[in-house]
């Protein structure tokens, strides 16, 4: 489902030397498979997502999420894309700032245009959200804000969840909350791939990479 | 979940930045009403001053007329009337007429519909000598006064009548022989009251006795009968003796019609000069109010396009600060599935909704401030609320859209990753 061959990205900045975030990489996520993957901060891990998300172009290699090549997909075309395939958790979590809870987690329907208030209601219940429904982000804890990054991950009822540090703020109840839905979510047949530095979230997933600096 | 939804959501988000581009877009649409009002007022109250000026300039030339009229009435008649077999060569010799036609030739004038001449004066007139006053050569004139012409509004008389018994004396006569109002004198065996003396007016008038007709009529044997009608033409700009001529021949075909000459155009030229004295001030005054107006549109044409300009950079300055602001956003909505058109809706959303409120209230203010600042309301046109209008949500949509087609561009997981 989800498949990296030879994956290389090279930031570019202005200011300093060029930083080669992740060199000849290669990543196997097949449908049902949760992955975890692991490595010192730093080595990549956010960067290998957001290919795999079709967020960010590799400098070199090929990508196939979901049976498609999103980099061979125009601008428009990816994300749509997105919007139908992938489901994104955020290490900063990325709420719209002016929608409440409940908006936030219908944000996407924007994209995909159909609204599903019952299904935002439902997700809000399985992560103990339904009493913050028309709070802000600001107003929200950042365990509340992690839940609700990953009940609006969900809402699309994606093929592939990519989720970046989701368990990283919560207490180890939550945490588990948490890892059930992703072990749910790839037993219905997605492919779930997590970074985390846990051993309670790398124990909960079917395979850990450990990935060095390159 | 709608377009409009983010609209809202973020307009009451961020509720002082959406009040701050409200008042922006408000005041340059107060400006811009506001002008266009004034010089619509403006040019209202020209066209009032003007019409003002006029009706004096107007007025003011009828009365050097009337009074040019009455001075350059010593200077002589236009057209002298005479019968048709007067030898003029003999007139202008002798200076006296021999033929006569009857008098009821200027009845038949002044009951036709004869328009170019506006007074007729029916005379007698001889050279003679008054014997009672040791043969003193002198002109006897006959007159009755004006003959009132029956189609016109009644003229205020250029000669008064003299009435039986009285005479008018002209200068030297009145001088050589110590002639004053009320003296009494004989002529011919009729004894007479001078009236008055006139002034010296340098001319065959200077030697001359008015009588009345009847009177003259009488003394000279010629009852029923008269010299010449003494016509004024009043349209005097221009040669018009032509046109007189034939019509005067045409009403009385026993006739001739004989042009004055140098007075007469004097006359002319003087009636003229009035007239186009009265043009010019007008004139001027147009000149002035269409200086002092284009002016004011110079500066309208300075003052609103800037208002407009800084409100507009305003718009687009704030709207700018707030896309830095907002392109996490657009990144987290490019991320999860939004298309770039659908973002720019978001941002062009807000500044329709910021331009629309802020026109509103910007022409309510506009036309408040127009009322006070004038006293009077005028009513605005169309072009008064709908520029003003359009302006303020172009503007509104145009300082959004530069900086939100950036928004939109950018590369989402490189603002995603910033912290
Ligand atoms: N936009 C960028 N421009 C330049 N360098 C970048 C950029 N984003 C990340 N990097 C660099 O690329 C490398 C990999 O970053 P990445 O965020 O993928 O690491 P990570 O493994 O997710 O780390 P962490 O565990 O701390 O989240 C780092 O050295 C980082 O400094
Ligand atoms: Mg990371």
């Amino acid at each position: 489902m989800i498949q990296l061959d030879h994956v290389s990205h090279q930031y570019r900045s202005p200011e300093g030397p060029d930083v080669l975030a992740v060199d000849q990489t290669d990543l196997h996520v097949k449908a049902g498979e949760f992955l975890a993957l692991r490595g010192p901060s730093g080595c990549g891990k956010t960067t290998l997502l957001l290919i795999a998300g079709g967020l960010l172009r590799p400098t070199s290699g090929e990508v196939t999420v979901a049976g498609k090549q999103p980099y061979h997909l125009s601008q428009e075309a990816r994300a749509a894309f997105r919007a139908e395939s992938i489901g994104f958790v955020f290490q900063q979590f990325h709420l719209v700032p002016y929608l409440d809870v409940l908006d936030n987690i219908l944000a996407p329907s924007a994209a995909s245009g159909t609204t599903d208030r019952q299904r935002a209601e439902a997700l809000m219940r399985e992560f103990g959200l339904e009493t913050r429904a028309h709070h802000t982000p600001a107003a929200l804890s950042t365990g509340e804000r992690q839940r609700t990054a990953m009940a609006r991950a969900l809402y699309n009822d994606p093929q592939v969840l990519l989720a970046d540090e989701p368990t990283g703020n919560l207490d180890p109840d939550n945490a588990a909350i948490i890892l059930e839905r992703l072990q749910a979510f790839a037993a219905k047949g997605g492919a779930v791939l997590m970074v985390t530095h846990e051993d309670q979230a790398c124990r909960a997933a079917d395979k850990t990479l450990t990935l060095s600096k390159p | 979940m709608r377009i409009w939804h983010f609209v809202l959501r973020e307009l009451k988000h961020r509720k002082l930045n959406a009040l701050l581009a409200i008042a922006a877009v408000s005041v340059a649409t107060a400006c811009l009403t506001d002008a266009l009002m004034l010089l619509k007022a403006d040019a209202a109250a020209t066209e009032a001053v003007l019409a003002e000026k006029h009706a004096a300039v107007e007025k003011a030339g009828a009365e050097l007329n009337d009074a040019m009229r009455k001075i350059t009435k010593g200077l002589g008649f236009n057209v002298v009337i005479l019968p048709k077999d007067q030898d003029l060569q003999e007139m202008h010799h002798s200076g006296t007429i021999s033929k006569s036609m009857p008098e009821e030739y200027v009845v038949r004038l002044a009951n036709s519909n004869i328009v170019t001449v506006n007074h007729l004066l029916p005379t007698v007139t001889k050279k003679l000598t008054w014997p009672e006053q040791g043969d003193i050569p002198i002109v006897l004139y006959g007159t009755r006064g004006e003959v009132p012409i029956a189609h016109r509004d009644p003229k205020k008389p250029l000669l008064d009548a003299v009435p039986r018994g009285s005479m008018i004396v002209g200068y030297h006569l009145a001088k050589k022989l110590d002639l004053r109002t009320d003296t009494e004198v004989t002529l011919l065996g009729r004894p007479f009251k001078v009236l008055k003396t006139h002034d010296e007016r340098g001319t065959v008038d200077d030697t001359t006795v008015w009588i009345n007709l009847r009177e003259a009529q009488e003394m000279l044997g010629m009852e029923n009968l008269i010299h010449a009608i003494q016509a004024l033409e009043c349209h005097c700009a221009g040669d018009r003796i032509t046109q007189i001529r034939e019509e005067i021949t045409a009403i009385l075909p026993g006739t001739q019609a004989i042009e004055r000459g140098a007075p007469a155009l004097a006359r002319a030229e003087a009636r003229d000069k009035a007239k186009i004295s009265a043009e010019t001030s007008l004139s001027r005054e147009v000149a002035h109010r269409q200086q002092l107006r284009s002016q004011r549109e110079k500066v309208a044409a300075i003052l609103v396009p800037l208002a407009t300009i800084g409100s507009a950079l305003l718009m687009g300055l704030m709207t700018l600060t707030n896309v830095r602001q907002r392109r996490q956003e657009i990144a987290i909505l490019r991320a999860i599935g939004l298309r770039s058109r659908q973002v720019l809706g978001i941002f062009l959303g807000k500044a329709l909704v910021i331009g629309v409120i802020g026109a509103l209230i910007g022409i309510i203010l506009g036309m408040a401030l127009g009322a006070v600042l004038h006293e009077e309301t005028t009513a605005p046109d169309a072009l008064a609320i709908l520029l003003p209008a359009g302006l303020a949500v172009g503007v509104a949509l145009l300082g959004s859209w530069l900086p939100a087609v950036a928004a939109a561009r950018q590369d989402a997981a490189t603002v995603l990753q910033e912290e």
